[in-house]
């Protein structure tokens, strides 16, 4: 139980920050309705001609496609590949596990540029010898996010493990199931719920990805978020604030339906 | 009991594939950059002697440092007002605060530092409304300088000086609150002599993930600084990009993990990770 509460000045300072924090938010919903080519504050005119850009323009459904293609492979391989790395950890608990989770969270943890001009290296070398993954092609900028989004998924994965009772696996083991069946029919079904969230956060990484993307594409592989970008750097064209609008809108209806779903699961935490 | 004896088969074949991807696709091809460094335009460390010698490198490196302090100093001020409701609110104000914390967490960068520019630019709602109302006749300079990138990645970091901060404030004993209370100290007397002391690990540990995090931005000092207050990332970009320079480009890029890395030490040493969430 709390007793001691913030006074009033902590309540208006919150409130200002929690006001700072959500005011660009607000700030693109007007200019969204704007009526005219240029980034313009509203005067009293409204129009969805920005949103209808964003339908009639083939280069904006063509990111968007690109966006969600290149972000289920990452999604997948990365959860793949975490997902194994992680039952190893698990199941094995090798000697060098620090080390090991150490060197698998480098990405995370090296600033991203470093790691988007690494990245520009490998894929200018792979250019030279698998064009197909090579610089500034979708398969390419695929690998590229899977490198940024894999340390995410597996602390994901690692987290959701550290919650599994251990003795379900010695259980499985005692009675002679194989590596295999430990892992897909004992481990695996106990942690469903962090190998979905991993897929979900490795494909919203790759969705929103920026950095790296600027890094290792040009003219052929623009993703949503490249395009913004264009739209943002070079002259800013409002049909981004229509964009950002319904991001923003996915985003909230995505947290409130999570919000509800963890309510319902466990009611009496509240 | 370590279960890996005779398995250590099935736990080398389940780690490889993801080690050897990041070996492949990060670690080596990292040796490659660092690699350009000494070896373009021409062998030798002269890449490293223009970074310490160079006014225009220099200057990047000096505005990087100043925004990178004037952002920590905001993030970890903005987010300590608001974990302290966060953590000890009604549970009402709980959850409209992690609302407010929770919503820009998961919106893209872009996003945001678009939001931004339709505040702050000049013919922005900011400037627009004050301009309406008289306040003041030419539109302020809110964006395109240092001022609107502090702004934007203050806004992209306090989240993540929350979190250090409201596991240091949950830790927090009550009792010793209640204490100074009933011997009569004042609202502000308990905050400054009691509750901020006894959180200082939670700042040190968010000041020191927000500078880290600062160093490397990319994307909302490009945006909000528009091409005017270079900091570090943005100027690799360019060394790749524009003047092609890649041994620059790699130089900075090895200084920049190096830096990194040494901070990152003295973070561990500071927060414990365990304890982070």
């Amino acid at each position: 139980m709390i007793s001691y509460r913030p006074g009033p000045v902590s309540l208006l300072l919150a409130l200002l920050v929690a006001a700072f924090l959500l005011l660009p938010l607000f700030a693109v919903v007007p200019v969204s309705f704007t009526p005219g080519r240029m980034l313009a504050m509203p005067t009293g005119q409204w129009s969805l001609r920005h949103y209808q850009t964003l339908i009639n323009d083939p280069r904006w459904l063509e990111s968007i496609l690109l966006s969600l293609r290149i972000g289920i492979v990452t999604s997948l391989l990365s959860t793949v590949l975490a997902v194994t790395f992680g039952l190893a950890i698990w199941m094995f608990q090798p000697r060098f596990t620090a080390l090991l989770v150490g060197f698998v969270i480098l990405p995370m943890i090296v600033p991203p540029v470093v790691s988007a001009i690494t990245l520009y290296f490998l894929l200018t070398t792979l250019s030279g010898l698998v064009p197909a993954i090579g610089y500034d092609t979708w398969l390419g900028v695929a690998l590229a996010h899977t490198v940024m989004a894999v340390p995410f998924a597996a602390v994901m994965i690692l987290v959701a493990l550290s919650q599994v009772d251990r003795n379900i696996d010695l259980a499985a083991r005692g009675l002679g199931a194989s590596v295999w069946e430990r892992a897909t029919r004992v481990i695996l079904p106990n942690i469903r719920f962090g190998v979905v969230t991993a897929a979900l956060l490795s494909f919203i990484l790759s969705w929103e990805e920026i950095g790296v993307t600027l890094f290792v594409t040009s003219v052929n592989a623009i993703t949503l978020p490249r395009l913004m970008w264009m739209g943002l750097r070079d002259n800013i064209d409002p049909a981004v604030a229509a964009l950002s609008v319904i991001l923003i809108l996915i985003t909230l209806a995505v947290l409130i339906l999570r919000a509800v779903v963890q309510y319902r699961r466990a009611p009496s935490d509240r | 009991m370590r279960g890996i004896g005779n398995n250590w088969k099935s736990a080398a074949l389940m780690m490889a594939p993801l080690l050897l991807f990041l070996g492949l696709c990060y670690a080596i091809p990292f040796f490659g950059v660092a690699r350009w460094s000494v070896t373009l335009p021409e062998p030798g460390l002269g890449q490293y002697a223009v970074l310490v010698s160079d006014p225009l490198v220099q200057s990047v490196f000096m505005r990087t440092f100043r925004i990178c302090i004037a952002v920590t100093v905001v993030s970890v001020a903005a987010a300590y007002a608001i974990s302290v409701v966060w953590v000890r609110g009604t549970p009402s104000q709980r959850i409209f605060v992690e609302f407010c914390i929770l919503i820009p967490f998961w919106i893209s960068v872009l996003t945001r530092a678009f939001g931004w520019v339709a505040l702050l630019s000049n013919r922005g709602l900011i400037n627009t409304w004050l301009q309406a109302i008289g306040v003041i006749s030419q539109p302020l300079a809110l964006v395109r300088n240092e001022f609107g990138v502090i702004v934007g990645m203050s806004h992209f970091l306090i989240p993540f000086a929350v979190f250090p901060i409201a596991s240091a404030i949950r830790s927090l004993d009550e009792r010793v609150l209640l204490a100074a209370r009933g011997m009569g100290a004042s609202r502000t007397r308990i905050f400054w002599t009691v509750f901020l002391p006894m959180t200082r690990a939670g700042i040190v540990g968010a000041a020191l993930i927000v500078f880290v995090f600062a160093l490397g931005f990319f994307v909302t000092p490009a945006i909000l600084g528009g091409g005017r207050s270079v900091m570090i990332a943005e100027l690799i970009y360019l060394r790749i990009f524009q003047s092609p320079d890649w041994g620059l480009g790699a130089a900075i890029s090895v200084v920049l993990v190096v830096a990194v890395g040494a901070l990152m030490a003295v973070v561990m040493r500071f927060v414990n990770p365990r304890r982070m969430v």
